[in-house]
């Protein structure tokens, strides 16, 4: 088990304070004047050596990413976005930094600012996250009462860091939409390229990182790149909030190193699957949009980028959705489904149409109501709408699909046996909608 | 995605207008943008008008929201109608409950909240009950997954529910006397039940 010492989150649980006092404690704060005077250059070289890849999802290495603003600000200003517009369903770890450790957050804004050369930070919280964004603009109110931010800080780099919010659109946390979000319109995505690097907010350089990215930041730039590359493995490192949910005995987030293996996680963190590991059917591990991993997988599973994606899943944001033998797999996925037909922005015909259709032909077979032959026409589907669309929605939504019909196919046909082996009154139907 | 319409004429308010400490503070929103784009205040604007409204965003609201800004009235109807939060008719004057139904509250029970729902305010999502106070609607996941299931009543979370401690707290809501938001179990937030399994070392 990860050392409490090598722990960012040291208020995940909001035992402490969560005010500036509290986090200068914990060791926020510290030094912040000594981190931004080594330079644009100083900080990003010292990010990529920790091998820090983002926490969003994507898993794209954070240094990298910033490495890509313009060396020079011209006349366009540089913008730095953080995205905590948390929704992927599992995913609730953004949420415990924002209303426990505000602070994190903030310095890493101030950080990360100063290395892509940005004096202006946006953070875009989710509009459900009421409380926890007026935690947020409370801990900023802090920073700026003490000069820690603002115009003319005592940290000598200008910045100014405002809290932005949305309404309910999932699909604001797809970068470009949230940019699209941001400037005031619906959420629907851009086309890439122009990366935001290049053309992001108001047509200026941007860059957008998830929260969990930037508030580790700090630590890493105090503590060393070699002391987060030391945790986990090469290519795979440092630490990370997971978030147990489902059917274990005590759902719980928990900050653990990379590479944990997933039985150890969930028994030593989350009390165990309810009934015992023998009674695990699947578990879903990073948030809807990746494909289940079956029980058989699971005692060997490493719980890193490529821990997951050896079985053909994705860390994505590390939430673990466990569920047990009593699941009906093919409802929890249809459910999944539905999710992704509301969430849709309808700007791409494949996602519009397809979610819909997806999940009419998935509430079929969860009863059985089906043919066996629309098993491969939805997976033929699944593979129309992947890699078609203008942003990774349509894939995240087609990936579990096909975990699905990877793994449990036989259950969707023993299913659609007993259906039709009973006598009923409507007639089967004979293509989907 | 969703069909959203406004509702009709005869439940539309015949006006709308900011309050002088509402017009105050979304001037204040304006200033957070770059000169030239108040545009992107319009979110945080419809939601002042939403609570302004009672729970709710009038056609009315909507043209106010787009003279303020200085939109196209049809650009700010675009934001009201693709922003799920965005209420576009009167929710119940005592509670509004948004129940998260998506998979990880699923699996932990989020069905037997709902039929608790659909018994005792509306079985029909999105409709008043009878006496006007409540209603409800059952939402896309809503960030909470380790404190499932969970709904979210105004600004607050109710978390770890059972049909039995939601139907409490829908009595509590009726009588005036909500109970203490987060969870309704014994618990520390998102730890586990029974004490942290980490960070034990700590000091606060």
């Amino acid at each position: 088990m990860l050392d409490d010492k090598d722990r960012v989150f040291k208020n995940l649980y909001g035992l402490g304070d969560w005010g500036l006092a509290g986090a200068r404690k914990r060791g926020s704060w510290d030094g912040t004047k000594a981190i931004l005077e080594k330079g644009r250059e100083g900080i990003v070289n010292e990010l990529k050596a920790s091998g820090l890849r983002g926490r969003g999802g994507a898993g794209f290495p954070t240094g990298l990413k910033w490495s890509f603003m313009p060396k020079t600000v011209g006349e366009r200003p540089h913008y730095l976005v953080v995205n905590a517009d948390e929704s992927e369903p599992g995913t609730c770890k953004d949420r415990e930094i924002m209303r426990h450790d505000p602070h994190l957050l903030v310095e890493g804004c101030l950080i990360a600012g100063c290395a892509m050369a940005a004096n202006i930070g946006y953070i875009y919280v989710r509009g459900e996250f009421i409380r926890e964004r007026e935690r947020l603009q409370a801990a900023i109110d802090q920073a700026y009462e003490a000069k820690l931010i603002g115009k003319k800080n005592i940290h000598g780099f200008d910045f100014d860091l405002y809290v932005h919010h949305g309404a309910g659109a999932y699909i604001c946390g797809e970068e470009m939409a949230l940019l699209e979000s941001l400037e005031g319109k619906k959420g629907q995505p851009r086309l890439k390229p122009p990366f935001p690097a290049n053309v992001g907010l108001y047509g200026c350089p941007t860059t957008v990182n998830n929260v969990e990215s930037i508030a580790v930041a700090p630590d890493i730039m105090r503590r060393g790149a070699a002391w987060f590359s030391g945790i986990g493995r090469p290519n795979n490192t440092g630490t990370k909030l997971f978030c147990i949910s489902g059917h274990v005995n005590k759902p719980c987030t928990v900050e653990e190193a990379m590479g944990v293996p997933l039985r150890e996680l969930i028994e030593t963190h989350a009390g165990g699957v309810r009934g015992g590991w023998d009674n695990l059917l699947a578990v879903i591990p990073g948030g809807s949009s990746m494909p289940l991993i079956p029980a058989f997988q699971c005692d060997e599973l490493k719980m890193d980028f490529d821990g997951c994606a050896a079985l053909k899943s994705s860390l994505g944001t590390a939430a673990v959705i466990v569920m047990d033998k009593s699941t009906d797999i093919i409802k929890a996925m249809a459910r999944i489904a539905y999710f992704y037909k509301h969430e849709s922005c309808g700007q791409c015909t494949p996602c519009r149409e397809g979610m819909g259709w997806m999940w009419r032909v998935l509430t079929r077979m969860a009863e059985g109501r089906a043919q066996k032959r629309e098993i491969d026409m939805l997976f033929e589907v699944t593979k129309q709408i992947e890699g078609h669309t203008i942003c990774a929605f349509g894939d995240g939504a087609a990936w579990p699909v096909q975990g699905l019909l990877r793994h449990f196919r036989p259950e969707i046909e023993r299913r659609i046996d007993q259906y039709a082996a009973n006598p009923h009154s409507d007639p089967v139907q004979v293509a989907a909608e | 995605m969703p069909v959203r319409r406004l509702a009709p004429q005869n439940v539309q308010p015949k006006e709308f207008a900011f309050t002088a400490e509402n017009l105050a503070w979304a001037k204040q929103q304006m200033a957070k943008y770059p000169e030239g784009r108040q545009q992107s205040a319009v979110i945080p604007l419809l939601w002042r008008a939403q609570e302004q409204a009672g729970g709710w965003v009038p056609q009315k609201a909507i043209e106010a929201v787009a003279e303020i800004l200085d939109m196209a009235k049809i650009r700010v109807l675009e934001i009201a109608t693709f922003y799920t939060m965005f209420q576009l008719s009167p929710v119940g004057r005592k509670a509004h409950i948004q129940l998260c139904g998506t998979t990880p509250c699923m699996l932990r029970g989020a069905e037997e909240i709902r039929k608790v729902c659909e018994r005792r305010i509306n079985h029909e999502a999105g409709q008043l009950s009878a006496d006007g106070d409540f209603s409800w609607e059952e939402v896309e996941c809503l960030g909470a997954c380790v404190n499932a299931p969970m709904v979210q009543i105004l600004k607050d979370t109710y978390e770890d529910l059972t049909p039995a401690s939601f139907e409490t707290l829908l009595d509590g809501f009726a009588k005036g006397t909500p109970p203490k938001p987060g969870s309704q179990v014994e618990r520390q937030m998102a730890a586990p039940v029974g004490g942290p399994t980490t960070l034990k070392s700590m000091k606060a």
